[in-house]
This record gives C-alpha cells, sequence and structure tokens, in this order.
C-alpha cells in the first residue's frame, strides 16, 4: 500500500524534501548488513510505499507540493531532480505569489476555499496512482500561515474526500522564542482543528531537534537543513519497511494502518511523540558499538523521564509501584512528575534484532490502567539496517501533550493581533473554541 | 548576465523599447530596457528633472511623472487639499496603469517627507487614495520626520496634520529622522577617515569623495544619508525577492508587527553601516553585528530601544548566517530588553541567503517599541508651541476645505496616539499576573 505526502508551506516542503532524500539514500547504501534477498525486498516495499515509477526510471515520489508562494517550491523540486536518485512530479504542485503573511485565518478561510478545487485536484491524481492507498501523511509547521492555516483546512478536506483513508499529521513545533510572533495563536489554532479530522498528530520540536543537533551530531554552525535532515531520518526509522508480527514473512503492507492501530485505541488521544537512538555525527559510526540491552534501556527512560534525546536523561524518575498512585524518585521521596502512556510502539532495525528483550517495556506500570500492556506495546523490526546506523532503535509515543496554551492565552487575554484575524473571518469565539478543546485534551492526557 | 528574473521583476518591468515602450512586458529572458514600477510626485519641476538628466534617466518612464511649477509653499493644505482634488484623477489613472502592469500586487511603499508641503499634504492625499482604490494592497510608508533645528517654520503643523493620515491609513510606518542618518554618514567617515580601513577606499565612494575638503563640516551629504533609507528598503524586501531558509514576507511584517491598528511605527536598523557607494566598510563579526543593531546610535530615528518597552521586534538578517547564529544572539541579547507582559517572546525572524552587494552578511531589526514617543512629543510640542499664537494658521485656513477642526481633529489623533504608548509604559517592570486559564469540568 502506498502513502501520499503532502507538503504544506515552507516548512513541509522543505522537510518533505530531506524525507524522501533520506528513503532514498538509505535504499540506495551498501550498509544494509543483511541478505541481498532481504535488501531487495526491503527496497521493493519502500519503494511501492513512497515512488511511483516513471518511463524514464527515476523514481517519481508520491507528493503534493502546496505553498501560496512560488520561491520555495521551486526550489524544492529543482533541488531533487539535481539529485539524480528520484524526483517529484512535475505537475503535482500548486503555489500563488503572496503568501499567507503568517496568517492562520488567512491560510484557513481565505486560501483555503479559493485554492480547494485545484489542490484536491491534486492529491486525487497521486492517490489514483497507487495500487492501494495506504493514507496521508502531510507535513507542516504550526508557526506560519500557509502550513497551518491551510494545511488545517487541507486536511480537514481529505477527510471529507478520503472518508476511509488514514491521515496522519505531521507537524513541526516552533522554537519557544520565537520564528514568529503569533506562533502560539496559529499553535492552537491548528492544533484544536487537526484535532477533528486527523487520525494522529506526530510531534517534533524544532527545540528538541536543535540541542541533537548541538549536542549529539556536533554541528557548528546549525542550519534548517540539518535540522530537518535530522527530523528526516527520524521519521525515516518510522516509515521505512518492517515486520509487524513476530512470524511475519512480508514486510508490512500497511504503515499507516498498523500505527493507527497500535497507538490510538482512544479518539480522544492522539498526540504521538518520536525518539529515536542512536544520533551521532557520521565520521563517528565508524567507531561506536551498540548492544540492544544498552539502547532500550535509554530509550525506556526517555519515556519515564520524558527526556526527548539520549543526553540529560534524569535516571532518578522510576515509574510508580503498583498501587501506588503518587510516583517517587528513588532517592528522595519528593512526587515526580512521571510519563504514563496510553501506547508505546519500538521499532528495530539492524543486526541481531530477534534477539532482544523488550520485558521492560511490557511494564504495566508504564501504561494507564485502563489498557493492557499486551495491547498498549508492540514492536516492529527489520535485520535491515537503516540508513548507516548498524543497530536504530525508535519509539512512538502516545503519552503527552505539551502546554501549548498557556503563552497564547496570555496574548489572548490582551485582544493583541486579534483584529489581524479577524480581518480574515476568524473571531474571538473561535479563538474560545479552541482554546476549549485543547483545554480539554490537555486534562484528558493529564488524568491518565 | 542580463537576465531579468523575479527578483529584478518585483521593483521593475522589462520593456521592449522597439515598440516605443507601449509593447507588452518581456517576463523572461535577457533584460531590454528597465522601467520602475514607480510614479514620481512632486509640485515643482526640479528634482524630478535632474533625476531624468542623471544616470537613471532611462527607468523611469514621463508617463510616470506628476509635477507643477509653483510647489506646495511648505503648506500641507496646498499639497492635500489643492493639489489633491486637483491632480487626484490624474493619480489615480497613473496608478491603475502601474498596477495593471503587475502580475501580483501586494505592496505600495510611499516615501516621502513630513515636513514640507507636497510629500507631506499631496503625500497623505495619495495614501488615503490607495486605501480607497486598492483596499488589499499593503500601504508601507517611509516618513522622514523634521528635525529640531528644521528651517521649515511649518514643518510641526505639516506633520501633525500628516500624521493623523499616517495614524489611520498607512499600515506600517518607518520613521526616519535627518540627524540620525546625518550621525550614522559621519560615523563612517570618521572610520574611513581614521586610516583603519588601510588604503581600500574607493576614490569615487560618495561618502569620501569630500573627505578631506573644508566643505565637509557644512555639507549635507544627502546622497551618502538617502542611500542608507535606500539600503533600508533594500533589505526589508530582500526576503521577497530571494530565495532562504525562513522567508519573510512584506505581509508577514505588517501581521507580525502590528498588535493594535494604530501601534504601527517600527523604529528600524542596519547593521553593518554603509552607504550603497562605499562597500568597504569591513564586515563585522557576526555577533558584534547583533549587538549593534540594537544600540542607540544605528537607530535611523534618534531613539533608544533598548531602555523602552518592546511590543515586538523582528530580525531580518542576508547572507552566511544560519539559525543557530540568530538563536544565540536572541538568547545572548534578550536579558537586557524589556518586551511587554503578553509578548515576552515576541521575535520574529527571517533568513535570506542571498547577501547585500559587495557584503557577506547583514541585519535589518524592525523594533515596534515605545522610543518613537519622544519624537511624537516633541513633534507635539513644537505644534501647540506655534498653534497656541495662531502663527501662520491664515495660510492654512483660507484653503478650500481646511477649517480649524482639522487642526484639532489631528492633534487630537496625535495625543491619543501618545496616550496608548504612555499606558503601554506605564506596564513596564510592573508586577505578571498571568491571567487565569480556562477551567475544564473533567
Amino acid at each position: 500500500m502506498s502513502l501520499v505526502t503532502v507538503q504544506l508551506g515552507q516548512c513541509g516542503n522543505q522537510i518533505g524534501h530531506e524525507v524522501f532524500n533520506a528513503i532514498c539514500s538509505d535504499v540506495h547504501g551498501t550498509h544494509g548488513l543483511c541478505s541481498k534477498k532481504e535488501n531487495e525486498s526491503y527496497r521493493d516495499a519502500c519503494k511501492e510505499r513512497f515512488f511511483c515509477e516513471e518511463e524514464s526510471g527515476v523514481p517519481v515520489a508520491r507528493a503534493v507540493l502546496v505553498d501560496m508562494e512560488p520561491k520555495v517550491i521551486s526550489q524544492t523540486l529543482s533541488m531533487a531532480a539535481r539529485s539524480g536518485y528520484w524526483k517529484y512530479n512535475d505537475q503535482s504542485h500548486f503555489c500563488q505569489k503572496q503568501g499567507s503573511g503568517n496568517n492562520w485565518a488567512n491560510g484557513y478561510s481565505v486560501h483555503g476555499p479559493r485554492h480547494k478545487e485545484v489542490i484536491m485536484n491534486l492529491v486525487q491524481k497521486e492517490a489514483e496512482k497507487c495500487d492501494r492507498l495506504s493514507g496521508f501523511f502531510t507535513i507542516m509547521s504550526m508557526a506560519g500561515g500557509t502550513g497551518s492555516g491551510l494545511g488545517a483546512f487541507v486536511t480537514q478536506c481529505l477527510r471529507d474526500a478520503f472518508p476511509t483513508s488514514f491521515i496522519l499529521n505531521h507537524v513541526i513545533w516552533p522554537y519557544g522564542t520565537g520564528e514568529v510572533i503569533v506562533q502560539n495563536y496559529n499553535s492552537v489554532l491548528t492544533l484544536s482543528h487537526l484535532y477533528q479530522s486527523s487520525d494522529a498528530l506526530l510531534v517534533h520540536e524544532n527545540d528538541v531537534i536543535h540541542k541533537i543537533c548541538a549536542q549529539l551530531m556536533n554541528i557548528k554552525q546549525i542550519s534548517f537543513r540539518d535540522v530537518n535532515q535530522v527530523i528526516a531520518h527520524q521519521l525515516g526509522s518510522v516509515f521505512q519497511p518492517t515486520y509487524t508480527a513476530e512470524s511475519g514473512l512480508h514486510y508490512s503492507r500497511n504503515p499507516l494502518g498498523d500505527l493507527m492501530e497500535t497507538l490510538v485505541p482512544h479518539p480522544e488521544f492522539k498526540m504521538l511523540a518520536l525518539r529515536n537512538i542512536p544520533q551521532m555525527p557520521e565520521n563517528s559510526l565508524a567507531y561506536s558499538a551498540f548492544s540492544w540491552p544498552g539502547l532500550i534501556k535509554h530509550l525506556r527512560q526517555m519515556l519515564i523521564a520524558n527526556a526527548k534525546m539520549e543526553e540529560g536523561i534524569d535516571w532518578q524518575v522510576r515509574p510508580p509501584r503498583l498501587g501506588s498512585s503518587i510516583p517517587s524518585s528513588h532517592l528522595t521521596n519528593k512526587p515526580v512528575h512521571f510519563n504514563t502512556s496510553i501506547a508505546n510502539l519500538v521499532i528495530l532495525r539492524g543486526k541481531d534484532t530477534h534477539s532482544i528483550d523488550l520485558g521492560s517495556f511490557r511494564d504495566p506500570s508504564l501504561y494507564t490502567s485502563w489498557l493492557n500492556p499486551q495491547d498498549a506495546f508492540h514492536a516492529w523490526k527489520t535485520p535491515r539496517a537503516f540508513n548507516k546506523y548498524e543497530k536504530s532503535a525508535s519509539l512512538v509515543s502516545n503519552s503527552h501533550l505539551d502546554n501549548v496554551v498557556g503563552k497564547a492565552w496570555n496574548m489572548f487575554a490582551s485582544k493583541a493581533y486579534i483584529h489581524q484575524y479577524t480581518k480574515f473571518g476568524i473571531e474571538e469565539e473561535d479563538f474560545l473554541d479552541s482554546f476549549t478543546a485543547l483545554e480539554q485534551v490537555i486534562s484528558s492526557y493529564a488524568t491518565l | 548576465k542580463g537576465i531579468y528574473d523575479e527578483a529584478l521583476s518585483s521593483f521593475f518591468r522589462n520593456v521592449d523599447t522597439r515598440s516605443g515602450g507601449d509593447g507588452p512586458d518581456i517576463y523572461k529572458g535577457k533584460i531590454c530596457s528597465l522601467k520602475a514600477r514607480a510614479l514620481l510626485i512632486d509640485m515643482e519641476e526640479g528634482v524630478v528633472n535632474e533625476i531624468l538628466q542623471g544616470p537613471l534617466r532611462d527607468v523611469f518612464d514621463s508617463k510616470q511623472l506628476i509635477t507643477d511649477v509653483s510647489g506646495s509653499g511648505n503648506n500641507w493644505a496646498v499639497g492635500h487639499k489643492l493639489y489633491g482634488s486637483q491632480y487626484r484623477e490624474n493619480i489615480v489613472e497613473k496608478l491603475r496603469k502601474t498596477a495593471e502592469h503587475c502580475d501580483c500586487l501586494q505592496c505600495f511603499f510611499i516615501i516621502h517627507s513630513m515636513g514640507g508641503g507636497t510629500g507631506s499634504g499631496l503625500g497623505t492625499f495619495v495614501l488615503n487614495l490607495l486605501e480607497d482604490e486598492f483596499p488589499e494592497v499593503y500601504r508601507f510608508v517611509t516618513s522622514v520626520y523634521p528635525s529640531g533645528e528644521d528651517d521649515v517654520i511649518t514643518s510641526p503643523y505639516n506633520s501633525v496634520l500628516a500624521m493623523k493620515e499616517l495614524n489611520e491609513h498607512a499600515d506600517c510606518v518607518l520613521p526616519i529622522e535627518n540627524e540620525s542618518l546625518f550621525g550614522i554618514v559621519n560615523k563612517i567617515h570618521q572610520m574611513i577617515s581614521s586610516g583603519k580601513l588601510g588604503s581600500t577606499v574607493k576614490q569615487n565612494s560618495l561618502v569620501t569623495s569630500s573627505a578631506g575638503s573644508a566643505k565637509t563640516v557644512q555639507e549635507k551629504p544627502f546622497d551618502a544619508m538617502n542611500n542608507i533609507v535606500a539600503n533600508l528598503l533594500l533589505n526589508l524586501t530582500s526576503s521577497a525577492r530571494f530565495e532562504g531558509s525562513l522567508n519573510m514576507d512584506l505581509n508577514e511584517i505588517s501581521m507580525n508587527l502590528v498588535p493594535f491598528p494604530r501601534l504601527h511605527y517600527l523604529v528600524s536598523s542596519l547593521t553593518p553601516l554603509y552607504t550603497l557607494a562605499d562597500v568597504n566598510v569591513p564586515s563585522r563579526r557576526l555577533d558584534q553585528m547583533f549587538s549593534d543593531a540594537f544600540s542607540r546610535d544605528h537607530q535611523l530615528i534618534q531613539a533608544d530601544p533598548k531602555h523602552s518597552l518592546y511590543l515586538a521586534c523582528a530580525l531580518l538578517v542576508r547572507g552566511n548566517v544560519q539559525v543557530s547564529d540568530l538563536r544565540r544572539n536572541i538568547e545572548r541579547l534578550k536579558p537586557s530588553l524589556h518586551f511587554v507582559s503578553w509578548n515576552q517572546e515576541g521575535w520574529k525572524t527571517g533568513l535570506c541567503s542571498v547577501p547585500p552587494v559587495g557584503h557577506s552578511h547583514s541585519l535589518l531589526a524592525l523594533a515596534n517599541n515605545t522610543c518613537v514617543k519622544p519624537t511624537f512629543i516633541e513633534l507635539k510640542d513644537r505644534f501647540m508651541k506655534l498653534y497656541k499664537k495662531k502663527a501662520h494658521l491664515h495660510h492654512y485656513l483660507h484653503i478650500d476645505g481646511m477649517e480649524q477642526s482639522c487642526f484639532s481633529e489631528a492633534i487630537s489623533s496625535l495625543s491619543d496616539l501618545i496616550e496608548e504608548y504612555n499606558e503601554l509604559d506605564a506596564t513596564k517592570g510592573g508586577p505578571r499576573t498571568d491571567p487565569s486559564r480556562l477551567k475544564i469540568a473533567v
């Protein structure tokens, strides 16, 4: 089954491009560390998922590129074509001239309805090229106007036009100290709307990825390209083919469906976080050796202590003893915030994946009481190594919604910038609805 | 290279001169003849004639000029009411023509001074016109404010009357003060003549051509000063014209920097300092460039944003600067700046890959900051000095359409604006009480 990627806005298009790059380079790399047959199987599954063949032989990404200004798309298309390994379809893009001005209302209420037909036509064309459609993967930032506003509108349209397909929204959380001043408004409006039409939201935070670039990848002058490449690697580690059942004989055919089934048992809980280890500069890979027990241990503690990267993990946090409702630190007796999960999915790629002990992830104290650990935890594996890492472990978890509302509410109380939104049809009431919806979700997650 | 591309097309048309300039525009390919997307309006002919005889004469189409002979006599009313009504149709027609040549018209730049009669009066008349005829197109105004020692006696009247129009009809205003431009030019002067740059100064560079002359002090190097403003507009539009990893369009500037409709006055600063003709000022270290952008001597008006209150701040970087450089400097400078309580992290950033000519990187900072207040208060004081004595008032009141109420409304509008800034300043440094959040029944 295939995935159609919808790249929205500058961020969505820049990241989308890196994602296809990462997937392609992984498939063409010689570090698969597995049998030729295995490699071919992997490659075929990957191709079916993300690319379709053209007469020229160069794989064409199953993607639709949307932006309200022309520069980014034009760059993205030409960079892809230059690689020689893959490209975008020359027709599968739509852009305008003016941009959305970082205005969610402009993206949602003006550009959305105005360009709905053209955009959905492009999506329909890509969908028809798939033998079987697994669903849609949209990439957008929450801070700006196009990705966020138009993205929310397009997601709604996707849901209406494809009621039986899965929709996974990949959203980028902007830097805390601002890329856009109204980013908190745009984020609140985006999240509340996506929650209604999407099946799941996978979040990446710029601050976190930036730290990974600085502390783990040792990059000195970090550019957005660096950040996007780390994000692409992490996404690839989830979406590249895997075996989902212990005795699986072939690579899973339904990536989105499987994901939703394992991680979203209840529609009130749709927020997914992604952690991937190890992460290090390419030239250090040759000198590093990893053990699965070590990786699993770190990943589990990252989950428990809500650490987003493999450094500065608080090892003092322990899961609460069964029967006690207050988790306590091992040394002191202060209650410590513990990250309870609805569901977890571990994805393991590389050597010796068959012999890994994942018992620690089946510990019932990690999960909310209303689910069986058997239903809440899953593991997918493949012996085929990913993107030059001999062993790579990812954790997709449904456990947390960060408090996004505080800053936005603060600004809303002063009514600052509201006139910019009402100009395009989003009223104070719409803001209140969004705030209410999000507070509801936050409170649901808090009571886990 | 001579290729007409998207970047050029933002400010110029490419015209096929063989058909006498009336033919269709050439959209791609080689440059044939560039024509500025501009209207030049002056009620006297001297300045415009000079331009038409100068090196840029081919860039301006005679059909884009609106001139008269006698000038406005430094009288806002003559410019706004008299010439306004007289030339209205002519202006609208020429505007429409220019707009029709545009594929997608996003923004008007109005460039004028506040203290005179034409720029101030007719200029704000045109501003009104633009709002009526093209309501969806952004109106950015670059206004040169009169200094204290301005030799035009009526400049306070003209400026305050114009301010009312700016308050009500502009999307964004970039105030400029000659004193600041002069100070910046002097600074460059000093740096060059102190020999710190060695012998790399261009002979024909405008700023240094009169370096050794005795006239330097009395001569006002307007060209060099004006170059600074030109660079301001270039940097402002750089991200709309060129690619980058985080684009910042003009409508984003208005969206992020204007939290309330009337508070749309933005203090600007450019680093590193230079005038276009002189590209040999050495590029400073990156971090120094950021620090300078917040220093009082780099602002284009006499203001000190560091000691006043920020409502919002935008940083547009050009050249080889990455997001980590931006973050590092924001973190570094943030503690010394005061931001309003509901916008503690109010930064808008943009990264454009293409640096200005002759430089490896540059920075434009735009601040919506209460430090504009003193400029407005001074303007009000100077106005009141004249108004109380009714000095020169008759020159204005005898113009058709001018009444005493125009003056009282204008000063009232300015007072209200000052009051809004006062209220914001009062919140500075006060205790922060965050409003309580919505409670959800579980």
